[in-house]
């Protein structure tokens, strides 16, 4: 390999945003044939790097190299023109459009008067879907293939050009197992014929199934490459965190109180089947599992924005039946959900105001909302939660992810739950105020109370939870208490590898 | 310029360009013709602008709330048409309390299918719009309305009388504008309705009822209608089918050019009362300085699209849509 | 092309079956209730009926393209106002009438201009400023209408030429001029949509326009090109609509956007975009106009179309919502 050109290369590539350094000095390359894994955490860089690559941004400093060539990104077209291509996370497809018309996207075959020729789309679309081996014409309409089909579309895509590079964003995020040995078979295709892949995912365990090496950034700089059969995920994880995993286990234990949440056999129709837990006042219980386990719509269902099929959900030992948000409410229930920008938030409004919203009804003196009132509320979680913000008269899209987050948290805090439920707490947030939120959550258990953590991250499990609830493909596969957890298990309980065992 | 920061200017233009504007036209019209400034034709109007500034009222709310309202103007007809109807049928009181009754019903299908069946409110205003002026039609048998006994009765109140020498109309949008805009401003409502329109995922995860909100807006909405069907009744003492046709589109391009958002979640009652008077006074004072009413209508062509230009290239921080 | 799946013929054949059901309920009940004394369906009443769809549906056409873009033209009334005026009173310019019966087609290409740079001044809006195609053209509607009244004040404008009557006139193959121009604009359109790569451009923007600008498609020059053919459309049923009448006034072509968009949503358009047919809009404009004239037919009163038309449009809306159901697990937002 040390004799070979690298068929892509970045060298000390820096981007800043108004008061980040987002990529610092970050260099890397991709060897022709070989699937380099692209490894960090979420806000590490990876997709301000790719968005370099793309031509998105334009960086301060740094060069990149197609072969020996140094090239000028300018557009994801022009990266494409160049022969490098991406296989987006979010799909960018026409989903009316036919399979053909979505491969050859802005690039339809032409004959006389502007007409398609649909001919030769077609056999050039046949060509591209036999090499890929699916099991679709290229007359189906994109909107009716499963998840897997569209992305072998989107790879579909790729191969228009003859790519030297293809890189490769979380595409395993929403597949089935039986999916993914098709998407890892195309993959090693693509590499028999020299393609050089990059391959960002969080999933060690496909890492170490499908790649040559791994480069890791963490906080926007590179923090090296491994050759992947000469380590392990331990190896991995304390690059990408930078300190080891069992420091970051909870080992702080406190007194807890009763019971405050049971769920029993709930299920919800095909997505999630027969869960039952329980959650202590006092408690952190964390729901680890890959995206789409199911952990959100049980949230989801707590929270009355989805009707169970079967189960029970039970407050203090009583059933209660939660069918809108404004029952969970009242019932004490509060959640933190995963989404902070489509969900969480109404990102025009000021702080206050997003903060005060669910109590608004509460907050009034005669028919008018109270200032005085709305104002002692946020001056006392902003307090409380450490939000940095100007005042309360500032508009919510300006904050950071992190000040965001927490005003969302103060948002429930301050209606004074039971049970509060928070759903992906650190999605991309800086580490800094990461650790932050992980204390709160902490410190919320030890004021008593009954506190769910949903996340996939599992240093970020392992650090605030007292049990941990691991799920995979709607069930629930194990319990773990943080004495008996081990990233081992963990991992194999999430990723259906202990389903076999169980049953 | 060039000691100028570019982004300040676009951002105060963006925030407060619709009332530079305002300023503008009203110093440029006294100054080409004095008369434009007096009481009179301030008062003259404010008061031709009242019929079309309380519907635009209503319609504030329901665009706030994230959706449209482009059966207004079909609405005002069937309202000015039923309450002239019944005047002779039933006398003015109860005629006025069925045809609000009447008109609040017909908000409160549509806020039913818009808000708790969440069709698409463009469709369905625009269904309602051919709907309701069939259902006036229906009503009047395709003839004009006319109260037959024009001096003998108090309805002509609301459209033509003075109280301390107010003209009543006027009257009636201010008192409505103030209390809008508190219900909008300072109340827990309001902020609801700001919250369904800017973010409706997130608001119904804040635990606020979504269909119960937007079909308020459209009760509202008709409310507002209601009373500007009144208002033109009592001041025209008859009318055709059509008296209100087209009103919609006119009602919507004074919200919006009162700066809110068709996106919804942004905009204030102030604002829009100003994107009314900008209408009235440019009407006006194009008429003053001896220029043809048509001329208006290019005007506001030029002036909504500069507003709303102004308003999103702030907003995305660069003048040309970076579209290729 | 793509194939088409179950609910797609479902969806594209229930315009055409609501027309059959429209042709049977009229016939059946104007003959039970033998209020008129001339059938329904007999071919001449038909062969009008297509005619009287000409000048909405000609509109509604090019409003298909345009909403499968992704947008919505609310302007094409006023459009079609002014191309009137201009058709007509160009005839009367003297240098146009010297030119006797060769100032017809001369005519008909200012009026079919004035439509097209309207349209063009829509279009390059939309692309340049990024502002909504809904507010930039809700404006024009205005200014258009503007401009109607700058043309000729409040006066109707007036002008019979017999050669362009007589054309009006017309019946070829027992159809009418106006029914010509209605299906060949179909046609060309058809073709253009399902054949062209401008076509299927049209659909990928409306479906997904970020995909469609990250692949390199021109979105802007599409929009522009697009507005041209709606303003051009707009400015053709204008004129074969005036050559026939030979007088416009003002006011004329008020509220046809939203008899347009009725037709287009009838016919199963997707207002946000990236689905729509033409042949469905055409469906969508035959039902309105059979709706009108049933009605007549078994006596009820005209008024009581609209009221109908209405609510069928929210029925429409509403099997539809309950077409794209995802059932009980779904999100409650």
């Amino acid at each position: 390999m040390t004799e070979q050109t690298p068929v892509l290369r970045l060298e000390g590539i820096v981007k800043t945003f108004p008061g980040v350094r987002a990529l610092d000095d970050v260099s890397f390359s991709v060897m022709p044939g070989e699937v380099h894994a692209l490894m960090g955490e979420n806000g590490a860089g990876k997709s301000t790097l790719m968005k370099v690559l793309g031509g998105i941004h334009a960086p301060d400093s740094g060069q990149i190299f197609i072969g020996e060539e140094p090239v000028v990104m300018t557009s994801p077209m022009q990266a494409k023109a160049s022969g490098v291509v991406f296989i987006h996370q979010e799909l960018s497809l026409a989903d009316e459009l036919s399979v053909a018309e979505n491969i050859f996207l802005g690039e339809l075959p032409l004959k006389g008067f502007g007409r398609v020729d649909w001919k030769k789309l077609h056999a050039d679309t046949d060509a591209i879907l036999k090499t890929l081996n699916v099991g679709f014409d290229s007359t189906k309409r994109v909107g009716d293939l499963s998840i897997a089909n569209q992305q072998m579309v989107e790879i579909g895509r790729a191969l228009t050009v003859n790519p030297r590079a293809v890189i490769f964003d979380e595409p395993t995020a929403s597949l089935t197992d039986a999916e993914k040995v098709v998407l890892f078979d195309v993959i090693a295709d693509l590499q028999s014929r020299g393609v050089g892949i990059v391959y960002i995912s969080h999933r060690m365990e496909e890492i170490f199934r499908i790649t040559d090496r791994i480069s890791v950034l963490r906080d926007g700089q590179y923090r090296g490459t491994l050759t992947t059969a000469e380590t392990d995920e331990e190896e991995v994880t304390q690059l990408m965190i930078g300190r080891k995993l069992d420091l970051s286990r909870n080992e702080s234990h406190h007194e807890m109180g009763d019971v405050a949440l049971e769920v029993r056999g709930l299920s919800c129709g095909a997505l999630y089947q027969d869960v039952n837990f329980s959650v202590r006042r006092g408690e952190v219980l964390g729901f680890y599992g890959l995206v789409g386990a199911g952990r959100t719509e049980i949230a989801e269902t707590i929270f009355g924005l989805r009707t169970p099929s079967a189960g029970q959900i039970l407050l203090d030992s009583q059933e209660v039946h939660i069918s809108s948000p404004i029952d969970a409410l009242r019932h004490g229930i509060s959640l933190v959900p995963e989404n902070r920008k489509s969900q969480g938030l109404v990102l025009g409004m000021n702080c206050r105001d997003n903060m005060t919203l669910p109590q608004v009804d509460d907050l009034t003196a005669g028919p008018f909302v109270s200032d005085g009132a709305e104002i002692a509320i946020f001056d006392q979680y902003r307090d409380k939660l450490d939000i940095r913000t100007p005042g309360w008269r500032q508009i919510v899209g300006n904050l950071s992810g992190g000040n965001q987050q927490k005003i969302v948290i103060g948002k429930w805090l301050s209606m004074r739950p039971e049970v509060l439920i928070v759903d992906e707490p650190t999605r991309g947030i800086d580490v800094g105020s990461k650790s932050e939120i992980h204390n709160l959550i902490r410190d919320l258990a030890a004021q008593g109370y009954a506190v769910i953590v949903i996340s996939s991250e599992m240093p970020e499990v392992l650090h605030v939870s007292d049990r941990i609830v691991a799920m995979y493909s709607g069930r629930v596969m194990r319990e773990f208490t943080s004495e008996e957890v081990t990233e081992d298990n963990l991992i194999q309980a999430i990723s259906g590898i202990a389903a076999e065992k169980v049953a | 310029m060039a000691q100028f920061n570019k982004s300040d200017i676009g951002a105060l233009l963006a925030k407060q360009g619709i009332l530079i504007a305002f300023a503008v036209f009203m110093i440029g019209f006294t100054l080409a013709n004095p008369r434009f400034i007096e009481l009179d034709n301030v008062s003259g109007v404010i008061r031709s602008s009242a019929i079309l500034g309380v519907m635009a009222l209503g319609v504030t709310f329901v665009v706030i709330g994230g959706n449209l309202d482009l059966s207004v103007g079909s609405m005002m007809s069937f309202s000015t048409i039923v309450v002239l109807d019944l005047h002779d049928k039933l006398g003015p009181g109860l005629a006025i309390v069925a045809m609000f009754a009447l008109t609040l019903a017909l908000g409160a299908f549509i806020g039913f299918l818009v808000g708790y069946l969440k069709l698409n409110s463009l469709i369905v205003t625009l269904g309602m719009l051919s709907a309701i002026h069939g259902l006036t039609l229906t009503w009047s048998g395709g003839k004009n309305m006319d109260i037959a006994d024009k001096s003998g009765t108090w309805f002509a109140f609301f459209g033509q009388a003075r109280v301390m020498g107010v003209p009543v109309p006027i009257l009636i949008f201010a008192l409505l504008a103030v209390l809008l805009s508190l219900l909008l401003a300072k109340t827990p409502f309001g902020r609801k309705v700001y919250a369904v329109g800017g973010n409706g995922q997130a608001a119904t995860f804040s635990g606020i009822p979504r269909a119960r909100v937007v079909f308020m807006t459209y009760l509202l909405s008709a409310f507002c209608v209601a009373t500007a069907g009144l208002l033109q009744a009592s001041r025209s003492m008859g009318s055709q089918n059509t008296v209100g046709q087209g009103m919609e589109l006119e009602v919507l391009a004074a919200v919006i050019l009162g700066g809110a958002s068709l996106l919804g979640g942004s905009g204030t009652v102030v604002k829009t009362v100003i994107g009314v008077l900008i209408l009235g006074f440019i009407q006006s004072g194009l008429l003053l300085v001896g220029l043809d009413f048509y001329v208006q209508y290019i005007v506001t062509w030029i002036i909504i699209i500069l507003a709303v230009w102004l308003d999103v290239a702030a907003k995305r921080g660069r003048l040309w849509s970076p579209i290729a | 092309m793509a194939t088409l799946n179950r609910k797609d013929y479902i969806k594209r054949s229930a315009i055409w079956g609501f027309i059959v059901v429209e042709l049977a309920f009229f016939a059946i009940v104007g003959d039970v209730m033998s209020v008129s004394d001339r059938t329904f369906l007999s071919l001449d009443n038909m062969l009008l009926l297509l005619k009287q769809s000409a000048p909405i549906g000609i509109i509604a056409l090019g409003m298909t393209i345009i909403m499968i873009n992704g947008n919505i033209d609310l302007s094409v009334g006023a459009t079609f106002a002014l191309a009137a005026i201009v058709l007509l009173d160009s005839l009367t310019w003297p240098f146009m009438q010297a030119l006797g019966d060769w100032a017809i087609p001369l005519a008909w290409g200012f009026a079919l201009m004035t439509g097209v740079v309207l349209g063009a001044i829509n279009g390059l809006i939309v692309w340049k400023t990024g502002v909504d195609a809904f507010i930039v053209t809700l404006a024009s509607m205005l200014g258009f209408r503007g401009l109607v009244f700058m043309y000729n004040g409040e006066q109707p404008t007036s002008h019979l030429n017999w050669t362009l009557v007589d054309f009006a006139e017309a019946q070829f193959l027992g159809l009418h001029t106006a029914t010509w121009f209605l299906l060949g604009v179909a046609l060309i359109l058809w073709l253009v949509m399902t054949k062209t790569v401008h076509g299927r451009n049209a659909y990928a923007i409306g479906n997904n326009r970020e995909a469609a600008i990250n692949a390199g498609i021109r979105v802007g020059p599409h929009f522009m090109l697009n507005f041209m053919l709606i303003g051009f459309l707009a400015a053709l049923s204008a004129v074969i609509f005036y050559s026939e009448s030979g007088s416009v006034n003002p006011n004329d072509g008020m509220l046809y956007e939203l008899w347009a968009i009725t037709a287009v949503v009838l016919g199963g358009t997707k207002l946000a975009g990236g689905y729509g047919s033409i042949i469905s809009t055409l469906g969508g404009v035959i039902a309105i106009q059979l709706l009108r004239k049933g009605l007549g037919h078994i006596g009820a009163d005209t008024q009581t179309v609209n009221l109908v038309i209405g609510l069928i449009l929210i029925g429409v809306l509403f099997l539809d919502r309950q077409l794209n159901r995802q059932g009980k697990e779904e999100l409650k937002i």
